[in-house]
């Protein structure tokens, strides 16, 4: 099977090895091992329930706040195993940030939604201007730089989502982990977002769970297909989908099933 | 077998009377639908009866006393000369009890929420929780009794000078039973704050700390408040604990060392006093009931308009 | 799309170059000894160039903390139950030697040797069975009409509204309409009866809605179940959902009822009397209920009432945690899942 996972040739910025994720007694994740390159988009792609959203959370240390989750296995960042011993979620996460399929930006103004992470992380530098530096990486400056106090749930929910990137990029992460970051929003809010994307993988490394193949497709340097929980297949994207290797692979990107 | 229908009865049994069954049941579910109602009329009455009851002889007090000097007046002497009717001493007593009450579960019980909230074990919560309940369950009396037995011989070694009967007892004692009103309310008010929020936090690199009161108590606000401002309505119509261990001296004082006498106490007082039905002693009682009853009525309808608009945004 | 560069295998497994200077991923180095790879060394990395050494996250301070927060929000939800056991070790201490057989079957004297709570004990129970004769049917007819044949309108939400008013009006507030309307002017006195009914009206709306909660958890395709058999609402309701939702109204009804039991403040204004040398025999007796007595001797100077205070509270104690008792078994007894 291991020819239908692809080695990445370049950096590597994030990695796994024989990494295993159970709830309780369910497993979740079994045994993913999979390198994600610098710079680049990867997108996590299979259906419901095949474990992309729980690989995706472990990059981030996210599936500690669910009690009976264990991890077994390895998750490499920039060389060092992330669940190693004495490595804190809180630095990790903020160095790996994330975005969420719904947006949830806080009860509190824009400027306060993007200025929160850099508070709690003991910002030294000017907030007025890395609030402005955030929103505009995630093209949402220009519609809101009057508005900066109004409450963040008065937005749109496209903008809500251009929001949340904008919170998670200001705390400056160096990965960026998309869960299904457009399913919740209209045609034209996700293409937004999709541009966006494009635009981010020049300085983030980006990885991406989307259940929509065509968003994959579109957006996607590279992309890995699970199914029930083993990655079935990864490589460069035009590849996997003119052509894949793998027969469930092939199944599901012409929808006999998911 | 051919041929018409067979001679003789019908030999099938018959629906009895649908008719008029149907119309005996139905005449029954009106009749029931009518009790009901008259029953659920009873609390409508209840209400209008406290009204009726309280504003009847505040009238005939306030014919006697104007309200100005009642509301104003900071001497409370009714029972002898020279008698004084301004009510500010009463209800100095009550806030003052009511704040020390105040100072001791509103911090308490918030903590107790956020520690059920956010930091403990389902099995911890599930056990602590119940336990909070019972200090609402004991009897106010015997709050009354543990004050003045208890608490107080302990305040008079730490603050000499501290009377038998004085309002921090009271207070103190007052606040622990009301822990669990702000505790529980307040918890509700933090679970109902949805997780993605949280997650949102957490995914900034922020610790269960600052999670907590950075992300989780500023979105309840709201619910937290109106659980303050129904502690503190509780607070203020207490009676057995003041009545027993905060004393019977109206004063004007912000002391809560010495003998205080709250508006309840007063009522509850008075009630067992030598006061003729019809004297204007016998009426103060009410209306120093009114004003309790209006100002403990504001503060429940405030709550519950705070909220009301909590839960529009979660719900 | 990216390109795929065959001959540029060995970056991500090379060494770095020995004068990158930037500290490794995480606070602690890797087991190996290993060096970092080329991705994390390359300061040219955009990552690393913007601006990282503008954030202080002081992981350290900010985990200390929250340690320490949470130290203290745990003791402060302990303060409540310290003081619990401190008040009950207190009361047993104060009082367990009082309680005897005598104290129990005994009447109030002036001679504290022979002081005892029987007839108050009486004046409780009266309390209680009236209490519930009266109160259960009001407190579930109106929960009864307010959920299951009231229109969604503007007398219903008033109705529901005032109910929870009158939840939170002191109970003190009940004692004066008591004292006017069923002592004076439906003349019934200063009896065990005008104190029940008195009560009564103060926990109705705590009858009421625990009664609702038991009603609206009963599943609607029961009902529905039902109407399809050709039932009237009210059969319907007598005949399913009322048997499925008893259990939680029973539980609400006998913890109203407790509350009744407890309260001190409403009998005083209705009249109670502190020295009753019998047991009320009827409804239109003179009485005195626990609490009462309790406040009325731990009013006496003598350290003996106080004991004697005490010792009712004990039994008062017991009663209501017998009560609470009954009520949590037959929730835990009779609660189905559906």
């Amino acid at each position: 099977m291991s020819d239908a996972i692809y080695v990445p040739a370049g950096p590597v910025e994030l990695e796994t090895r024989d990494l295993s994720v159970h709830y309780g007694e369910v497993p979740a994740v079994q045994g993913v091992s999979i390198k994600i390159p610098d710079r680049r988009v990867v997108a996590f792609i299979g259906p419901s329930g095949c474990g992309k959203s729980t690989l995706l959370r472990c990059f981030n240390r996210m599936n500690d706040l669910i009690p009976g989750a264990r991890v077994l296995g390895e998750a490499i960042f920039q060389g060092s195993n992330l669940y190693g011993p004495g490595v804190d979620p809180v630095d990790v996460r903020r160095r790996i940030g994330m975005v969420f399929q719904k947006p949830n930006p806080f009860p509190k103004s824009i400027y306060d939604n993007v200025a929160f992470g850099p508070r709690i992380n003991g910002y030294r530098g000017s907030m007025d201007e890395l609030v402005e530096r955030s929103l505009r990486r995630a093209a949402l400056w220009d519609e809101v730089k009057d508005r900066m106090d109004a409450s963040a749930l008065a937005l749109s929910g496209g903008q809500q989502q251009r929001l949340c990137i904008a919170r998670a990029l200001a705390v400056e992460p160096e990965v960026l982990l998309m869960d299904e970051p457009a399913s919740a929003l209209d045609p034209i809010a996700t293409q937004k977002i999709e541009d966006l994307i494009y635009q981010l993988k020049q300085d983030y490394t980006v990885v991406i769970v989307t259940h929509n193949m065509q968003q994959a497709a579109r957006v996607s340097d590279f992309t890995a297909f699970l199914y029930m929980g083993d990655l079935v297949e990864y490589g460069p994207t035009q590849g996997l989908f003119t052509n894949p290797k793998e027969d469930r692979t092939e199944a599901y990107i012409t929808g006999r099933f998911g | 077998m051919t041929g018409g229908p067979p001679a003789g009865p019908d030999p099938r049994p018959r629906l009895v009377r649908p008719e008029r069954n149907l119309r005996a049941r139905h005449r029954r579910e009106r009749t029931v639908g009518g009790i009901l109602l008259g029953f659920s009329v009873v609390s409508i009455f209840t209400t209008l009866g406290i009204v009726a009851v309280l504003l009847w002889d505040s009238l005939a007090f306030f014919a006697e006393v104007s309200p100005l000097a009642f509301l104003t007046g900071t001497r409370w002497t009714p029972m002898f000369e020279p008698r004084s009717y301004g009510v500010l001493p009463l209800l100095t007593g009550s806030l003052l009890i009511a704040a020390g009450a105040a100072l001791v579960a509103l911090p308490l019980g918030l903590a107790a929420a956020i520690y059920m909230s956010e930091y403990a074990a389902d099995r911890v919560r599930r056990t602590l929780k119940p336990i909070l309940e019972i200090l609402a369950g004991v009897p106010t009396v015997v709050y009354g009794y543990f004050a003045l037995t208890f608490v107080t011989p302990i305040l008079q070694k730490v603050w000499p000078g501290t009377s038998i009967f004085n309002g921090a007892s009271a207070a103190i004692v007052m606040g622990i039973m009301i822990i669990p009103m702000v505790s529980s309310l307040s918890e509700d008010a933090m679970a109902a704050v949805p997780r993605a929020l949280r997650e949102g936090a957490y995914a900034l690199g922020a610790t269960k700390f600052e999670v907590a009161t950075r992300t989780v108590v500023p979105a309840a606000l709201s619910g937290i408040v109106a659980s303050f401002i129904l502690a503190i309505s509780r607070a203020l119509g207490e009676t057995m604990i003041v009545t027993i261990a905060a004393g019977a001296t109206p004063a004007l004082t912000l002391n809560p060392f010495t003998s205080i006498q709250t508006m309840t106490a007063y009522m509850a007082q008075t009630a067992q006093g030598e006061a003729a039905q019809g004297s204007i002693e016998y009426k103060t009682i009410f209306a120093v009931g009114l004003t309790l009853f209006a100002i403990t009525l504001l503060m429940n309808i405030v709550s519950g308009a705070v909220l009301r608009r909590f839960r529009e945004v979660y719900e | 799309m990216s390109e795929v560069n065959p001959t540029d295998t060995t970056a991500a497994q090379a060494p770095p170059p020995a004068a990158s200077g930037v500290a490794p991923a995480f606070h602690t180095p890797r087991p190996d000894g290993a060096p970092v790879p080329a991705a994390a060394a390359d300061a040219a990395h955009p990552a690393r160039q913007r601006a990282p050494g503008q954030f202080r996250p002081r992981l350290r301070y900010r985990a200390r903390l929250g340690s320490v927060f949470a130290v203290i929000c745990l003791l402060a939800t302990l303060v409540g139950v310290v003081v619990l056991a401190v008040l009950l070790v207190d009361i047993l201490r104060d009082g367990a030697s009082r309680v005897n057989g005598r104290f129990l079957s005994g009447i109030p004297s002036r001679l504290t040797e022979r002081a005892g709570v029987a007839p108050a004990l009486a004046g409780s129970a009266w309390i209680l069975a009236l209490t519930a004769l009266v109160g259960f049917p009001l407190g579930v007819g109106t929960a009864l009409w307010l959920e299951e044949y009231a229109p969604d309108n503007r007398f219903r939400r008033f109705v529901e509204t005032n109910i929870s008013n009158l939840a939170g009006v002191p109970s003190i507030v009940y004692g004066i309409l008591g004292l006017a309307v069923f002592v004076r002017a439906l003349s019934l006195g200063r009896s065990v009866l005008s104190a029940a009914l008195t009560l009564t009206l103060l926990v109705l709306p705590v009858i009421i809605i625990a009664a609702q909660e038991a009603i609206k958890a009963v599943p609607n395709s029961i009902r529905l179940g039902a109407y399809a058999l050709g039932a009237t609402r009210w059969e319907a309701i007598r005949h399913q959902v009322l048997p499925l939702a008893l259990p939680g109204i029973l539980t609400g009804t006998i913890l109203a009822i407790s509350r009744a039991v407890g309260e001190a403040a409403p009998v005083i204004m209705v009249g109670a009397l502190g020295f009753i040398a019998f047991v009320p025999n009827s409804p239109g007796d003179a009485y005195t209920v626990i609490p009462f007595q309790i406040y009325s001797w731990v009013s006496r100077p003598q350290a003996e009432w106080k004991e004697l205070a005490a010792a009712a509270s004990l039994v008062l104690l017991a009663l209501l945690l017998t009560m609470n008792a009954a009520a949590i078994y037959l929730r835990n007894r009779f609660s189905r899942r559906y």
